[in-house]
């Protein structure tokens, strides 16, 4: 301590945490040290000149804080209250030497020491963001049980609501085995633009293994293979992040379906569920088109504009967790009493739709984590861009949904408003970083026209979705996929997917950065004044762009093609396979008299008598 | 003395404890019930589809009454409770046997 005070005092450098209390411990341990200071002082501020000596010491932490707060002093080698960085800041991680800072100002920080620290600032506002934004979105789980539950009758509540619960914990541990390993093992070897650097650090380097096959000559990433338990090869910050930001992306794919599914699902068989979907659907296709393979490689591989392009998962995510829950509603049949031997459908209201409301305005809020998170950069001032494009087109989308239900059923479902508001966050998912605000409005506003008469359609298909899950999520993340190839403006994006598009009086050149002197190429182009374009759709010169781009739009179609081919026929298969070792579906009587008591063994509202357990008829 | 039975339009309960009130009957028992006659249901729409909402929710008010005020409570309930529309409900007026209040075990007419 004593040591410490009299290099403060002597050096003069900081008063900084030393307060006042520990300051007048120093005049009687070192006495010599501590007066300079106070001396050189006490002209400036002439008042306490007059203070006893024993308190000297004390005064000048006092006087100092004045001058400094009000600017009348550039005193810039002492700091007060801690609060601003000096040249020692910068010496990261760890201040080993001090003596390298020179008390006059003429500090010794080395430009590299600079760089480093400038560099640092900027990968740990990205991990910061990254992070929060992601806890944003783990938050949207309490959305998903609030709105699936709402749209659920009384006596199936703690079941729907378990449901919801238990798949946080079953897919992420799913995930954490191997999901993650398969989905972005590979990541560091995926397509990118000229100059691309990884937002989260070069950490995400030792994520550089995975299987691709070579088909027509060409590279086909198929699956990520490192980074299985978050072992010791991934071990690192960057790492980390990515995993906690793409696990409760995985969240809500995995509870998707338990809506589409809800109030016939036997428990014993969504456990089993829980852990497939967060190991292989949402893993291996999110491979394809976020962990650098092959929808991602086709602007690489056959022109096709970016490569698949899904900013924040319209398909890896919404659509993804949709298919799913077709193929799972079309395995387990509808819930008893749903239609009529006529083939009619019957309604089964949910229980509270105030929870289904609550729910929605949850998620809504959690989307701003899911769409601005996805540049995985704080330091990527777009976020401001996707917020706005976000918000926009959710609510064109409730308007929409309202307008519609106006004029087929003459009044507004408020659950009906919900499934709008949601069906055009869905829908921005992809295109929110690359559309104008005209084109979110209106891409939002078709997605809440969509997903109305979506509804009524699998309805009348006699599939069975008592919150309208394929609808919003399914349906309308199929529309927000192709929506990038109709609406992008070009105005961001240039390089993705390894692929740029020069653009110059009305003409396209392609710069592949799989090409050999494309470096030079691309030089000489720009030289030449051809402008870099980001991502382009069909109508993009409507939105901004220069030129539209049709290839985009076909390489959208492959993705979601490949999506609905693949994500079907898996789960379609795993739900088949599963029901002959845990059935799928509960028993008859338990569904009838709710799922609570029979497979949960609590009920939701035991005080309430439920009027639901009589209707509508089973035949 | 007589039990009389009234299933009501629920928003009417008001003005008939009220009128009822008003020629000394001192108590009444309140029950929501759903239930249909010749009113029916009506049809409401649920996210598209079309259903036929089959009980309507009614209040049921049950009062025991001496036989001097009973034809009186009667009539005092159907002025109060009626709009003219279908779905006013009904009256029912039974003979009770007995009645026995608990804390003085008074019986009869003095019970109630």
């Amino acid at each position: 301590m004593a040591l410490l005070a009299a290099t403060a005092g002597a050096l003069g450098w900081m008063v900084l945490g030393a307060p006042s209390v520990q300051a007048q411990d120093k005049p009687p341990e070192a006495p010599p040290a501590a007066a300079p200071a106070p001396a050189a002082e006490a002209p400036k501020d002439a008042a306490p000149a007059a203070a006893a000596p024993a308190d000297a010491a004390a005064a000048p932490a006092a006087k100092t804080d004045t001058p400094d707060s009000t600017g009348t002093t550039a005193n810039t080698d002492k700091i007060n209250g801690g609060n601003a960085g000096t040249a020692m800041d910068l010496q990261w991680p760890i201040p080993a030497d001090t003596s390298t800072i020179n008390p006059d100002g003429k500090g010794k920080v080395t430009p590299d020491e600079v760089i480093a620290n400038v560099a640092h600032n900027k990968i740990s506002l990205n991990l910061m963001w990254t992070l929060v934004t992601g806890f944003l979105v783990m938050f949207m789980q309490a959305g998903f049980a609030l709105v699936e539950t709402g749209l659920c009758r009384a006596k199936n509540a703690a079941h729907v609501m378990a449901t919801n619960f238990m798949i946080y914990g079953l897919g992420m541990l799913g995930f954490w085995v191997c999901g993650f390993a398969f989905m972005f093992g590979n990541y560091w070897n995926g397509p990118v633009g000229i100059g691309w650097q990884p937002p989260l650090g070069q950490g995400l380097a030792n994520l550089d293994g995975g299987i691709t096959w070579t088909i027509f000559g060409k590279p086909f990433g198929i699956i990520g293979t490192k980074g299985f338990c978050l072992g010791p090869s991934v071990f690192d910050t960057a790492v980390f992040t990515l995993f906690l930001f793409e696990m409760v992306f995985m969240d809500t794919t995995a509870t998707i379906p338990t809506g589409a599914m809800a109030e016939r699902w036997n428990f014993k068989h969504f456990i089993v569920y829980g852990f497939w979907v967060g190991m292989f659907p949402y893993a291996i296709y999110g491979n394809w088109v976020w962990g650098g393979g092959w929808l991602a490689q086709l602007g690489q591989n056959f022109a096709l504009g970016h490569g698949a392009v899904d900013f924040a998962g319209s398909g890896v995510v919404h659509m993804c967790g949709g298919v799913i829950g077709l193929a799972g509603s079309i395995c387990i049949g509808a819930r008893l009493g749903k239609f009529g031997k006529d083939g009619k459908a019957r309604p089964m209201p949910g229980h509270d739709i105030p929870m289904v409301m609550l729910g929605t305005f949850i998620l809504a809020f959690g989307w701003f984590g899911f769409n601005p998170g996805s540049t995985l950069a704080g330091t990527d001032s777009r976020i401001a861009v996707i917020a706005v494009n976000t918000m926009l087109a959710g609510a064109a989308a409730s308007v929409g949904a309202l307008l519609t239900m106006y004029l087929v059923t003459g009044k507004p479902d408020p659950s009906m408003l919900c499934n709008g508001l949601l069906a055009g966050l869905v829908a921005i998912t992809a295109p929110c970083a690359f559309v104008s605000s005209l084109g979110a409005v209106i891409l939002g506003f078709i997605a809440g026209i969509i997903v109305v008469f979506s509804v009524f359609f699998w309805e009348k298909r006699g599939i069975d979705d008592p919150v309208g899950a394929i609808s919003v999520h399914g349906v309308c993340g199929c529309w927000g996929v192709l929506s990038v190839g109709i609406f992008a403006n070009g105005s961001y994006g240039a390089g993705w997917g390894g692929v740029h598009k020069l653009f110059k009086d009305g003409a396209f050149q392609i710069v592949n950065t799989n090409a050999d002197g494309m470096l030079k190429t691309y030089n000489d182009l720009v030289s030449k004044g051809w402008a870099d374009q980001g991502v382009t759709g069909i109508f993009g010169t409507f939105f901004g762009a220069p030129a539209g781009d049709g290839a985009q739009l076909m390489a959208q179609i492959v993705d979601v093609s490949a999506l609905f081919i693949f994500i079907f026929i898996f789960s379609f298969a795993f739900f088949k396979i599963s029901n002959l070792i845990v059935p799928i579906r509960s028993k008859r009587e338990d569904e009838i008299m709710g799922l609570d008591i029979p497979e949960m063994g609590a009920e939701a509202y035991p005080d309430f008598q439920l009027t639901d357990r009589t209707s509508p008829k089973v035949d | 003395m007589k039990k009389i039975e009234a299933i009501i339009k629920p928003f009417k309960l008001e003005e008939v404890k009220d009128a009822l009130a008003e020629i000394g009957v001192e108590g009444m028992t309140v029950t929501e019930v759903k239930g249909f006659g010749r009113q029916k249901g009506h049809t409401e729409i649920y996210r598209g589809s079309e259903y036929t909402v089959d009980f309507l929710p009614k209040i049921k008010i049950e009062v025991v009454v001496t036989d001097a005020i009973v034809e009186s409570a009667a009539a005092a309930i159907v002025k109060a409770a009626k709009t003219g529309k279908i779905g006013d409900g009904k009256v029912f007026i039974s003979p009770v046997s007995e009645a026995v209040r608990i804390r003085t075990e008074e019986t009869g007419d003095k019970a109630v």
